[in-house]
């Protein structure tokens, strides 16, 4: 069949496929050389020990090296704990998020963290908070009829 | 000519399918006018039950019905004329079924009992009966598929060596790739929600019910793409009065959609726990591979354009453009629906990019993106169907006004497009999430930027829903107020331009396609499901948090 297409289909096919496979190199050598993959894990825990298990039953930014901190977070209906985090400039900041109730979703406007939060599994990711200001924390997946009340703040200094 | 009864089924299903739009239109222009400030919604009513009533109405109900009539229409047409009396009982009893199951539904949005999106959202639990009308439509749309795979089997049974007529082969094609994606739906559906609303479950493993969800979420689009698919590749060519470029070439197209379009679910969980990244990115790469048949079919438009403008004296290199009837509105609505799927398409391939999705999962750059292509590309072929199958249906004519205000109601859906979709891409850019009520974040100057945008949004859902309205008068129109004509208006078919060459009798194999999709589908599936399931957490209880 493929014998039968006309000489221009194949130069088209030709670019159009070599396009994508140049795209899927790229995409697979920023994740396997340089480690950029979405969040996620596969931590899971009982969404009912969340308020009383640690790490989860005490949210804070902990320092764990310098400039280097790690945000345990809690995303519930409508609000995340903590509420609002403040980090120096160039902080690297390793998240790790759950939820006890409904599915729930944390995006920063203006940075790559984007990360679903889904109850009985932690999501992680890292991010290096380069640009001092305010950042905002929002719940970026319906979760109820306060979703979109739902924030936090983060402040780089 | 279409037999009295043939004709009764298929309005059935259009006018239903009208219906949808209609209510799936009331909730869009009211949702869309919140969330961009122009209007407060009355006490009673939330934004999330209208988001909820404009999805599932539009997105499940409008699609699935008027899928179903246009297949009927093309393959009572191709396949000896008329439906059998058995087979037609068969379609039937796949209507009732998908009628009773949406009015279930929408009764419990209408009383808020189910404001959980069509996309379901475990651990929100809403009104059983909300699931068990989905599973009705569900399993009413499988009986549309047995007609039409019992009309195909009927014919191929008394026509032995024979390649199938294009639009029956394409019809079944689709119904294949519905037939096996609603799977993973129904499973979610029965075996979670079902039992777990009604208390005989307690807990529900809420990661894989997502991935039950998306493993149907994906060919679903391609389950509204395809429908347009045929229509230009059958239809289009002889409204244009040229030929259908190859009889080979869409059928490969359409399995390759049937191979590709399925085990890719994962693309729309990229930011989720509990998938781990080699299964993510092996999705990522099966997700690529199902632009090639677009891009097929881009090339098949084009040369069939080119070769109906050749025959019509066009000179150039591209002459031909300027031989093409877009004073037709049946052509000109389908043929704006292909130009938005240039860059639609395009956006598609970034947000399938694994990191790159970061930028924008739950952004309203995907809500841009998909009205784009479902609501642009898909839409206006629909209304393009529409335009030309009622008049073949009913006998009646599209009369000069009739056909001038198809071009005012392509226009203007145009427009509207390009007011809301545009800014949508921009400003989910900017960070502004989707399915989210209108709020300022306490008047956060980050939420701030995004104001021009939203008014633009709020404008532009008011041109469609005017273009809605257009639509259904045009329908009304034609439906039961146009002129009738003599003789009959045919249902266009195109022929095949080259009538020589023969479609390869394994295209007709569809044990091997239906094998092969299965294969792939366990290969890209069976590990990170049985891990969800093996390793789950202890899972949810249901909550009303709406």
């Amino acid at each position: 069949m493929i014998d039968h297409l006309p000489r221009y289909e194949k130069m088209w096919l030709l670019i159009g496929i070599g396009s994508i496979f140049a795209f899927l190199v790229i995409l697979g050598l920023l994740g396997a050389a340089l480690g950029f993959h979405p969040p996620g894990h596969m931590r899971k825990l009982d969404p009912e020990d969340v308020k009383t298990a640690a790490p989860f039953n005490q949210p804070a930014l902990t320092a764990i090296g310098p400039n280097e901190y790690k945000a345990t977070m809690v995303a519930e209906m409508f609000a995340f704990a903590p509420e609002e985090i403040v980090v120096p400039k160039g902080a690297k900041v390793h998240f790790e998020i759950t939820s006890p109730d409904v599915v729930h979703g944390l995006l920063i406007p203006d940075t790559n963290v984007n990360m679903m939060v889904v109850p009985g599994h932690v999501t992680e990711f890292d991010y290096t908070f380069n640009k001092s200001g305010e950042y905002v924390m929002l719940c970026h997946e319906y979760c109820g009829v306060g979703h979109h009340m739902m924030m936090g703040k983060l402040i780089v200094r | 000519m279409f037999d009295p009864k043939d004709r009764k089924l298929i309005m059935a299903h259009l006018w239903f399918s009208f219906l949808a739009i209609l209510i799936g239109a009331i909730a869009g222009l009211l949702q869309g006018l919140e969330r961009t400030g122009f209007i407060q919604l009355p006490a009673p009513i939330g934004y999330y039950q209208l988001l909820t009533v404009h999805g599932v109405m539009m997105a499940l109900i409008f699609t699935t019905f008027f899928i179903i009539g246009y297949l009927y229409s093309g393959v009572t047409r191709t396949l000896g004329g008329r439906l059998r009396d058995g087979q037609r009982a068969v379609a039937w009893i796949g209507y009732a079924m998908m009628v009773i199951g949406t009015v279930m539904a929408a009764v419990k949005i209408l009383t808020n009992d189910a404001s959980v999106l069509y996309t379901f959202y475990a651990p929100m639990m809403a009104d059983p009966l909300f699931y068990i009308g989905m599973a009705l439509v569900i399993v009413g749309s499988w009986f549309s598929g047995f007609a039409i795979f019992a009309a195909y089997g009927k014919w191929r049974r008394a026509n032995k060596g024979k390649p199938s007529p294009l639009f029956a082969y394409m019809a079944v094609a689709t119904m294949v790739l519905w037939q096996i994606c609603t799977i993973g739906v129904a499973a979610e559906v029965v075996f979670q929600l079902i039992p777990w609303s009604l208390g005989w479950a307690q807990r529900i493993n809420v990661e894989l019910s997502r991935t039950l969800f998306w493993y149907f979420g994906h060919p679903l689009v391609y389950f509204w793409l395809l429908p347009a698919y045929i229509f230009w590749y059958v239809n289009v060519p002889k409204i244009i009065g040229g030929k259908i470029f190859s009889d080979s070439l869409p059928r490969l197209t359409f399995v390759l959609f049937i191979l590709y379009s399925i085990p890719v679910g994962f693309h729309h969980q990229l930011m989720e726990p509990g998938i781990s990244s080699f299964w993510k990115f092996l999705q990522v790469i099966l997700t690529m591979i199902v632009v090639i048949p677009s891009l097929m079919t881009a090339f098949a438009m084009m040369a069939t354009f080119e070769l109906a403008g050749r025959a019509k004296g066009a000179k150039g290199l591209f002459g031909f453009f300027r031989k093409l009837p877009y004073h037709d509105a049946r052509f000109f609505a389908a043929f704006v629906g292909m130009v938005i799927f240039i860059p639609a398409g395009a956006g598609g391939i970034i947000n399938a990019s694994y990191q790159l999705n970061q930028v924008v999962h739950n952004t309203l750059w995907i809500t841009g993106h998909f009205h784009l292509t479902i609501a642009s590309t898909v839409a206006l072929t629909f209304f393009a169907i529409t335009y030309t199958l009622l008049p073949a249906l009913t006998g009646r004519k599209i009369t000069g006004l009739i056909n001038r205000l198809g071009i005012v109601h392509t226009v203007v859906w145009a427009i509207g497009m390009a007011l809301m979709a545009v800014p949508m891409h921009i400003v989910g850019l900017l960070g502004e999430p989707r399915r989210t009520a209108f709020t300022t974040y306490m008047d956060h100057p980050v939420a701030a930027v995004w104001a021009p945008y939203r008014k633009l949004m709020g404008i532009g859902s008011g041109f469609l829903f005017i273009g809605v309205l257009l639509f259904l008068f045009i329908a009304l129109y034609l439906s039961f107020f146009a002129p009738r004509t003599k003789p009959h208006v045919d249902f266009p078919l195109g022929e095949v331009y080259e009538a020589g060459h023969r479609p390869p009798a394994l295209l007709e194999r569809w044990s091997v396609w239906v094998g092969l999709t299965i294969v792939l589908t366990l290969i890209a599936y069976t590990v990170p499901v049985l891990d969800l399931i093996r390793h789950s957490p202890p899972g949810s209880f249901g909550i009303r948090s709406w």
